[in-house]
């Protein structure tokens, strides 16, 4: 999967559709955090306006998070439409065209049934217009290397989605539409940041810093499998397999994490649990009937109201729990990686940034906590939560690679074809 | 003028013999006992056009007097449910003034119009948020000097709650009865029940934060010919 785009402009567009949404993550965040969510109870119009049209002097209170955050999805929709064009090249224009028409139909087909799925209708149509411009632009440039044009499909699909659970969320008031529409936002901003990776020459320069690998290690002291199994030990392969598999699992932990986190910022309940690092003054609180009462009674909410469960108070001791293990994980993992590998190594520096975000992260609930729940830290938390979960995706997308050429050169010189490694602790230091 | 006196003393005889048909009124005070925790400060910085207000507002959780007089008490019979009178009663008017719900409690009758007002210069959202199945969650926008919009609910629930997502601290609890008899308490802790019939009840009161739905506080009582006086004390923890 050695994949780079020779075009800078590609790759800084890229870049910054990824930063687009960074920042659309935000808005969304800071909606959630102010309760603004149905704020404005029409979509895709504003209290009745064209959303383009809804005068700003009318951008007060919640209305000014959830107005800001529907025009930055829209404006972050159109940069990924533009995007998928570019990584599809000419050969993007006739699928693109073909889905602007079907959406176009489906579009009008809402209309007509009308209702709650008006919204959906218009949202659309809307769409559909802004495909079609993309398709009749005449871009006569190559489709970007595999797998991006399918990832910028990919992107294009949960753009169009991910406007449409934010929409219907608000037309259907259903809050648990919210939790989907966050933990997509989550996945969607990984999937940007790993086309902007893929995009990038660095990413091309990981690709040889196994295959340089590969090529430094004496083939000739590998004539025999024990030889060859002490060199790729000696060479760091095991740890770096070993923090692949770390990578992806702490990854896939983050995602729930996220999840968890979602559900409870969905709950519009305030803080389910009022300290920290204790529980209502224990290690693990009481969650009976008349505890959680007596929780409530003594709870003077200002903003969110919504009474507490032994749910809530129960998911976020596993919110608290899981930290803790990603904590250790991607501490194991920096720990692994520098000890294997040295400081210097990139595969080194991405772990150690990794676990300082989840240093931040694990601050930045407790202080959560101690605010009471303030928007700004919230949805810093949030964000924050977000970068984690991207840093976890790029590195597991680092170590598959690159474990992958070096298994691959490992057998070859196993097979005795006369190729050589050194140890990955002195590639691309 | 004797035929209708006649008539009159024919129909307090009836009245006399028919079980039921007396009725009266049960009234008295809702006390709380013990300090409640301090109330919030509320920030309305993000939006201007709520005023201002010459003491800090807060929020209004507990809202007791000198003498622990408890306001926003809901008190209501037990085991009255089918006798809504709430098509033909008057609309409960529910204004936003200053970015706040006036009144923070009420309460209505199944059926019973709510005519939400906006007193402000600004625009609310009023998202009805209810919890019972065949109450239906509604949300709509209200710009200012707007028409009243108008609720209504035809199941019974405590405490529905209707908030505005433009102010996210403006919140007010509606419970909705299937019969007339209920109260809430004012600012003095009183509360009246009009028109009880005679009979044995047991009375409940309920109150968001000292005397939750799940755990009300109940009395049973008698009316007889005549009004009664109930009082009642509960607790902050």
């Amino acid at each position: 999967m050695s994949v780079s785009c020779e075009n800078p402009w590609l790759r800084r567009y890229a870049c910054f559709t990824a930063f687009a949404t960074f920042v659309l993550l935000g808005i969304g965040g800071l909606v959630t955090s102010h309760n603004a969510g149905m704020a404005v109870p029409d979509w895709p119009n504003s209290n009745g306006y064209n959303m383009f049209l809804f005068p700003v002097s009318r951008w007060v209170g919640g209305i000014l998070y959830e107005h800001t955050h529907r025009l930055v999805a829209t404006f972050v929709g159109v940069l990924v439409v533009g995007l998928t064009r570019w990584l599809g090249g000419r050969s993007s224009r006739l699928p693109l065209a073909l889905v602007g028409l079907v959406e176009m139909v489906a579009g009008g087909i809402l209309l007509r049934v009308g209702g709650n799925l008006k919204g959906a209708g218009y949202f659309l149509t809307g769409i559909a217009g802004v495909v079609l411009l993309a398709a009749a632009v005449w871009v006569r440039n190559e489709s970007a290397p595999r797998p991006l044009p399918l990832l910028g499909w990919l992107a294009f699909g949960a753009v169009q989605l991910q406007g449409l659970l934010g929409g219907l969320r608000v037309v259907l008031l259903k809050d648990e539409i919210g939790i989907f529409h966050a933990t997509l936002a989550q996945l969607f901003f990984v999937l940007l940041c790993t086309i902007a990776l893929l995009s990038t020459g660095w990413w091309r320069r990981v690709s040889i810093f196994s295959e340089e690998t590969v090529k430094t290690v004496e083939l000739a002291s590998a004539r025999s499998a024990t030889s060859l199994k002490r060199r790729v030990n000696e060479s760091g392969l095991g740890c770096l397999g070993l923090v692949r598999c770390f990578a992806t699992i702490l990854t896939l932990l983050i995602l729930g994490q996220l999840i968890l986190g979602a559900t409870m910022r969905h709950q519009h309940a305030g803080l389910a649990i009022p300290d920290f690092p204790l529980a209502y003054d224990k290690i693990w609180p009481a969650m009976d009937a008349a505890s959680v009462e007596l929780y409530n009674q003594k709870r003077m909410e200002a903003t969110a109201v919504n009474p507490i469960t032994a749910f809530q108070i129960a998911l976020q001791m596993i919110h608290r729990l899981v930290a803790l293990a990603i904590f250790a994980g991607v501490a194991l993992s920096a720990w692994l990686t520098a000890r294997n590998f040295g400081f210097k190594n990139p595969l080194s520096k991405m772990t150690l940034c990794w676990l300082i975000l989840i240093l931040a992260q694990a601050t930045l609930g407790a202080a959560t906590i101690w605010s009471d729940k303030a928007a700004d830290i919230a949805t810093t938390h949030v964000l924050v939560g977000a970068l984690s979960l991207a840093s976890g995706g790029l590195i597991s997308l680092i170590t598959w690679k690159a474990f992958g050429a070096a298994t691959v050169s490992a057998n070859s010189i196993e097979a005795g074809r006369g190729v050589s490694t050194a140890p990955l602790a002195h590639a691309n230091a | 003028m004797k035929r209708n006196l006649l008539l009159s003393v024919i129909t307090t005889a009836l009245a006399a013999s028919v079980p039921g048909l007396h009725a009266g009124d049960i009234s008295g005070t809702i006390t709380l006992k013990g300090t409640p925790p301090a109330e919030k400060p509320i920030d309305k910085s993000a939006d201007k056009n709520c005023g201002t207000s010459p003491t800090p507002p807060t929020t209004h959780h507990y809202v007791v007097g000198s003498k622990g007089e408890l306001a926003n008490a809901i008190i209501a019979l037990k085991g009255m449910d089918g006798k809504s009178t709430g098509a033909s009663a008057a609309p409960a008017v529910l204004d936003q003034l200053h970015c706040e719900y006036t009144p923070v409690i009420m309460a209505v009758q199944t059926g019973q119009k709510i005519a939400i007002r906006n007193s402000d210069p600004t625009l609310h959202n009023v998202h009805a948020i209810p919890a019972v199945a065949g109450n239906t969650e509604k949300n709509q926008a209200q710009a200012p000097n707007a028409p009243d919009l108008t609720f209504s609910f035809p199941k019974a629930e405590n405490f529905l709650k209707f908030q505005c997502d433009v102010h996210n601290w403006m919140f007010a609890w509606v419970s909705v009865f299937d019969h007339p008899y209920f109260g809430v308490s004012d600012k003095d802790g009183k509360y009246t029940i009009k028109n009880v019939p005679d009979g044995k009840y047991t009375m409940l009161v309920m109150h968001r934060k000292a005397a939750p739905p799940s755990s009300p506080v109940t009395k049973e009582v008698e009316v007889k010919g005549g009004n009664i006086t109930e009082d009642f004390t509960l607790e902050a923890k």
